[in-house]
């Protein structure tokens, strides 16, 4: 936190001295004086305790990065609870294409060993081994994750050799990734662990290029609600073929090939960033961060990308596309925007969630006043100028790096990619911030709060002195901010409904937020307690 | 009432010697008693039971799932002792602290701590070195315990590590130190290093038990000295063990020492004297 804020200081006044200290270093407000953005803690240990709205180390391996690949299973080597609790609670769509008919698409179903007593005691390995035999027996996938789980490690179950073994008898590619919840300080240290497993053991063993003019990957998509689906739509359009979304949708087929692409698009900074960073390295394939939440955002990613390829057709046909889609989004969105404008919100999601939706909920009149990431790094808020100098931890050091090298083979520079001159491609970069994310900060009005691994003590003070209109959370927050009067919508989920990417997204999102704004259930509810308040005291008068 | 007696010790020390040696003296004298070997190995009633013939608890839980009958798992041994063991997985795999308290708490969910019982015995692996291998020390259960040691330097290390784990479980519950028992490896100047050891611990050396090979004879037999030699002058020595235990009213919540103090008092005891 820098230089005194009143509110703020009411909200950390009851905390211990030392909690105080810390969680001051987590909270930055936009002063538009400052001429980069002041250091923000971040990617450090909640302090025990605290209700935080962090995940763990193996929601961010299964739950987000690895369950949604829809034609892999994915086992979960643990208690049931887990596999149970992190089962399909992100609406990842998947659908039969070209690669995968319908038969093999498993990523709506939940497999897990379901570890009881005596395999805590007497070890699990055999349990997982004969689920593994049973699930290829039963369904034949064409490959197989197996996530650890907090009793995994402790026990030191060797899921590797079980995986090892496995692969040799059944033939096919069996993953395991040691993302036992307790490692790290978030869902972060999980998103690492399913990128380096990933990039080390899946991409780059595919051959066939999907045909195309140009070949782009979306990195960072997970196709909740529909989202990665309406993007495919409006590149394809554009004259994009998408050879795979990671990991929206994703096929294991289409991973293996996912080097074999002209540009990788980043959409969540924070997830997949890793496998970007090192397919840039081994392979020169550039990144570009691109973000689909929002019309104006979205014609601006279109755009950059346009640009990238030097392809007169290319940006015409996306000009065209731009001018067309904002039309029509723009006429539906006007009676929305009579509900929504001037009103305010928080956003409490991601990883990168909270910078995007800023962008969509501007295109509705409204403002982001709070904003929050659960797990994001410094870079993420600061952007990432500031990777040389964030430290390293215990925490971050236990998570393995993969120090890789240029393929001998494969690798080729970036304009190469791109099809253009080293000249070319040396312009570009001025113009388009390949291989760069800029972070929340500079998007944030003056006055509005960034916050890092907000808690639940601190969310009912914000909502208390903000008065937002609407909270952007997980479950966990949900219904605090009901409890609170205040309507709320989760952006892990999207409650019920999406997609809310592209154009099309952005007509559904603004119907749901003028429907939460225009209902105030919760805030015709007169709660027991504040009821017997009320006639008590007229029964006093 | 019963007595509950923890005894720990050393990975090799004479733990299970010690412990169904003293068993068997006190069933000679009357005394109604239970073993609980808290080891994966299963060896800790081997000597009552003449050989290996016990299924354990977990075993059992295992291949007969929560459906258990206390006759399945408690086999009468030695002068009519109760013997138990606890079990565990395979060495390399799984969690063998978690296996006792599993095995612990299904005997008493199955009534096996009668009150007709003199004593419960447990015989527990090593060193105290997870909350599994604490569990016979926690609140209801052994409320005292002996530590088998020798004149070595690792063995008395050991020993002051386990009073460090007994003194957590002390300070807020009824566990005390009843003193450290010697099992002689006939290390120079044993038995005054014992003493001032158990007495720097704030307890009391309760035994110092003789180095005899008969011991080895009669286990190779399967058996207690008590129950293999009986007039042997080593069978007394365990009788008397036994009576030093029945009669033993001092209990403490040990003082363990730094690792330079213990280092010192080996000098001093141990070494110095023998230079």
């Amino acid at each position: 936190m820098t230089g005194t804020d009143e509110p703020l200081e009411e909200m950390l006044a009851p905390y211990p001295d030392p909690v105080k200290k810390n969680r001051k270093k987590h909270l930055v407000v936009k002063n538009e004086a400052a001429e980069c953005c002041p250091q923000i803690e971040a990617n450090t240990r909640t302090i025990p305790g605290i209700i935080s709205q962090r995940g763990c180390a193996y929601a961010g391996c299964k739950g987000v990065v690895v369950a949604p690949i829809k034609d892999m299973i994915t086992i979960t080597h643990g208690p049931v609870g887990c596999g149970y609790y992190s089962w399909g609670t992100r609406r990842n769509k998947a659908r039969a294409d070209e690669t995968t008919p319908k038969d093999k698409i498993y990523s709506q179903l939940c497999f897990i060993t379901d570890m009881q007593e005596p395999d805590i005691v007497f070890g699990g390995e055999k349990k997982l081994a004969k689920m593994i035999d049973e699930v290829v027996v039963a369904f034949h996938p064409r490959a197989i994750n197996i996530c650890a789980t907090c009793p995994v490690g402790l026990i030191g179950d060797d899921i590797n050799a079980v995986a090892k073994a496995a692969q040799e008898r059944h033939n096919i590619q069996v993953i395991a990734y040691n993302c036992e919840g307790y490692k790290g300080v978030s869902q972060s240290a999980g998103h690492h662990i399913a990128n380096n497993n990933l990039m080390e053991k899946v991409i780059g063993t595919g051959t066939e290029r999907k045909p195309g003019k140009h070949v782009i990957n979306i990195l960072g998509e997970y196709n909740i609600g529909g989202d990665g689906w309406e993007l495919e739509r409006i590149l394809q359009e554009c004259g994009y073929t998408v050879n795979s979304i990671l990991t929206g949708d994703a096929s294991y087929e289409n991973i293996k090939r996912l080097h074999l692409a002209d540009l990788n698009l980043v959409q969540c900074h924070r997830s997949i960033n890793y496998i970007a960073e090192m397919m840039e390295t081994k392979y020169g394939i550039p990144w570009l961060k691109v973000n689909f939440i929002g019309i104006e955002a979205t014609n601006v990613s279109l755009r950059q990308m346009a640009k990238c390829f030097n392809d007169p057709e290319l940006e015409n046909q996306t000009e065209i596309v731009i001018a067309r889609e904002t039309a029509r989004v723009n006429a539906v969105l006007d009676q929305y925007r009579k509900i929504c404008k001037s009103k305010t919100a928080f956003a409490f999601v991601g990883g990168s969630r909270s910078h995007h939706y800023q962008y969509l909920l501007r295109d509705l009149g409204m403002e982001v006043v709070v904003a929050g990431y659960e797990f994001a790094h410094r870079d993420d808020y600061e952007g990432r100028q500031v990777i040389p100098t964030i430290k390293s931890d215990a925490d971050s050091k236990n998570i393995p790096e993969l120090h890789l090298t240029p393929d001998p083979e494969r690798y080729r520079e970036a304009h190469e990619y791109l099809g253009l001159t080293r000249e070319q491609y040396e312009t570009l970069k001025k113009d388009v911030p390949l291989s760069y994310y800029e972070g929340m900060y500079p998007n944030m009005q003056p006055g509005e709060l960034m916050i890092d691994d907000a808690n639940h003590h601190e969310v009912e003070e914000l909502v208390a002195k903000y008065k937002p209109d609407l909270i952007f959370s997980g479950v966990r927050d949900k219904y605090i901010a009901h409890k609170l009067g205040v309507a709320s919508k989760q952006l892990h989920s999207y409650d019920y409904a999406g997609p809310y990417a592209g154009y099309g997204g952005a007509i559904n999102f603004a119907r749901d937020v003028a429907n939460a704004l225009s209902t105030p259930a919760w805030k015709m509810i007169t709660p027991p307690w504040e009821k017997a308040d009320e006639e008590g005291s007229e029964t006093h008068a | 009432m019963k007595r509950q007696v923890a005894i720990y010790g050393k990975g090799g020390i004479g733990k299970s010697t010690t412990t169904q040696n003293t068993v068997a003296a006190l069933a000679e004298a009357g005394k109604k008693i239970m073993v609980v070997g808290c080891d994966p190995k299963a060896d800790s009633t081997r000597l009552l039971l003449h050989g290996l013939c016990q299924k354990t608890v977990l075993d059992t839980l295992r291949d007969e799932g929560d459906d258990i009958e206390l006759d399945a798992i408690l086999k009468p041994g030695f002068g009519n002792t109760r013997c138990v063991e606890s079990g565990g997985p395979e060495p390399g795999v799984g969690c063998a602290g978690r296996g006792i308290i599993t095995s612990i708490n299904l005997l008493e969910s199955l009534g096996a701590y009668t009150d007709d019982l003199d004593y419960v015995f447990y015989d527990v692996l090593g060193d105290v070195v997870c909350g599994g291998f604490a569990m016979p020390i926690r609140e209801g259960k052994a409320e005292e315990i002996y530590i088998v040691a020798s004149g070595e330097l690792m063995a008395l290390y050991a020993a002051n590590n386990i009073a460090k784990g007994i003194k957590k479980y002390a300070d807020n519950g009824k566990v005390r130190l009843g003193g450290i028992i010697c099992n002689s490896r006939k290390v120079d100047n044993e038995l005054p290093l014992l003493k001032a050891f158990a007495e720097e611990l704030g307890s009391q050396l309760i035994y110092f038990v003789p180095r005899d090979n008969l011991v080895q004879r009669a286990e190779i037999n399967k058996k207690t000295v008590i129950d293999f030699d009986p007039a042997s002058g080593q069978a007394n020595e365990y009788r008397n063990l036994a009576k030093a235990i029945d009669a033993n009213k001092m209990f403490v919540i040990p003082k363990p020492m730094t690792q330079e103090r213990l280092e010192a008092l080996m000098m001093q005891h141990g070494f110095l004297d023998a230079m």
